[in-house]
């Protein structure tokens, strides 16, 4: 019973610790809020442009794999720490579920997910050609 | 403070704003505003030989939002002036500007078109540091100096008239 | 190469133009060729031509004579060829008030190197395609590196900035601060 009672103690002091200080700080905390203040911060500029702009998916598609492949990972380690009780046939199972899973990754590897950059041309072979000089205008403030 | 006998464990006495002062100057972390070669005995300061962390300088913090203390390193330009001023604005209360060096105090060898002869005509400067550019002892005197100042002020640091 | 072999190689390809030869110390190593102004475009691109292959840019400045020259400023283009490992200079009188065709065509590195001699001596090149202010805050008044220009300049600072700015506003203040043909004088 003062096993349980001990983790309920730490539970309360921890929680209870980061509440207490939220609370007291937004209520004993001075707040002088000025408009420069709470601009948003561009390293000193005035801010150009609204901040919500389109990403590239390549971050969302790494995520999601990642998410995937690492719940497999979690599957994995039960199954290696029981191994010898599982015998052949959770052997089997294992290595059925982990092939399908291999069938996905070369899938998104077949895709292009995995694709973060040019390919390795040592020679050359696909750089673009100089062409004449072209004096490109920066456009600021958009993505060019 | 006063040391209380009467008792069998003995107890100090302070006021909440020494102690508070104390948090605050203890721990001055300052934000990144190196300008011109002043930065580069900041970055000695902040390096291994003569640590500023050990009087409380942790870390430099990238975002003046997190950040207590502006160290004004090198020159101030014309063009930069408005730039810095709105970083200082973005620093919370309470915080504090050391101008570290000639230029940024008061304009050095600069007396020219473009650097604006003294910091002090943006931000409201705590400790000057004279020096072209001053030594790293010299910029750590000016950060105990300012540690003092500090523990000699009153807590609240809020400005009577809105200066922004 | 020294400048009167680069001057006979470049002379046939640009007619009616008339080149000396400078003296300088490092002839050795960088010739210098004097071009009057209305030739530079024509010039370099003689001088990029196969067999002298100045095709990389790497700097151009000013120089100001006030009072004591004709033409009061002086522009210094430098040009290197690291096909030969050879350098050269190129140096054309200018006037305040005249305008002198832009390289960017011919070399994209002469961008803001011309950005910056508008900004300090305010001499224009004509076909540029961002003539505004480099290094000097866009509302400046006066082209500081003139030697009519003062020293010591007793000036508050600025210190507001606006809050926020659309992008249609910054696009608007990028053309209002850039350099317009007919407004009276160079900004």
């Amino acid at each position: 019973m003062l096993g349980w009672g001990g983790i309920l103690l730490l539970a309360v002091i921890a929680i209870g610790f980061g509440v207490v200080s939220v609370v007291i700080s937004r209520f004993l905390g001075p707040r002088n809020p000025t408009p420069e203040k709470l601009a948003a911060y561009e390293c000193g500029m005035p801010p150009v442009g609204d901040a919500r702009e389109r990403q590239s998916v390549k971050f969302y598609l790494i995520a999601m794999i990642f998410l995937l492949f690492d719940i497999e990972v979690a599957f994995l380690y039960p199954w290696a720490m029981t191994m010898r009780a599982l015998g052949w046939p959770g052997l089997i199972q294992i290595t059925v579920f982990f092939l399908i899973l291999v069938v996905g990754y070369i899938y998104i590897w077949r895709k292009g997910v995995l694709d973060w950059g040019p390919e390795f041309d040592p020679d050359y072979k696909h750089a673009p050609k100089p062409g004449p000089a072209v004096v490109k205008r920066y456009r600021y403030g958009t993505r060019n | 403070m006063g040391l209380e006998t009467d008792y069998e464990v003995p107890v100090l006495t302070t006021s909440a704003e020494f102690m508070i002062q104390w948090a605050r100057r203890s721990a001055i972390w300052p934000v990144a505003f190196g300008l011109a070669c002043c930065a580069i005995e900041m970055m000695a300061t902040g390096a291994g030989r003569y640590d500023m962390a050990r009087f409380g300088a942790e870390v430099f913090r990238g975002s003046p939002r997190q950040a207590d203390l502006m160290i004004i390193a090198g020159r101030l330009s014309r063009k930069m002036a408005p730039a810095m001023r709105r970083i200082y604005d973005q620093m919370p209360e309470p915080k504090w500007v050391i101008s570290m060096g000639a230029c940024a105090s008061c304009g050095g060898v600069f007396d020219n078109y473009s650097i604006v002869q003294g910091a002090d005509q943006v931000v409201p400067v705590d400790v000057y540091i004279p020096g072209c550019p001053p030594r790293p002892e010299a910029l750590i005197y000016g950060i105990v100096q300012l540690q003092k100042k500090i523990a000699a002020s009153k807590l609240d640091q809020t400005p009577k008239v809105r200066i922004a | 190469m020294i400048a009167e072999d680069i001057i006979a190689a470049i002379a046939p390809a640009v007619p009616g133009a008339s080149y000396e030869a400078s003296i300088s110390s490092d002839a050795a190593v960088t010739p210098t060729i004097r071009v009057p102004r209305e030739f530079i475009v024509a010039t370099c691109k003689a001088l990029q031509a196969p067999g002298l292959e100045y095709v990389a840019f790497s700097d151009v400045t000013a120089v100001d004579f006030h009072p004591n020259r004709a033409p009061r400023f002086d522009l210094v283009y430098h040009l290197v060829s690291p096909h030969r490992r050879a350098r050269v200079r190129v140096k054309v009188g200018i006037n305040p008030q005249e305008a002198i065709e832009t390289l960017t065509g011919l070399y994209p590195g002469a961008g803001w190197p011309e950005r910056e001699i508008y900004d300090l001596f305010g001499i224009v090149f004509d076909g540029h395609a961002d003539m505004r202010r480099l290094m000097m805050p866009d509302d400046w008044e006066g082209h500081p590196l003139r030697k009519d220009y003062p020293v010591q300049l007793r000036k508050d600072a600025q210190t507001y900035m606006p809050l926020q700015v659309t992008e249609e506003e910054f696009k608007a203040n990028l053309e209002r601060d850039r350099f317009q043909r007919g407004s009276a004088k160079p900004k």
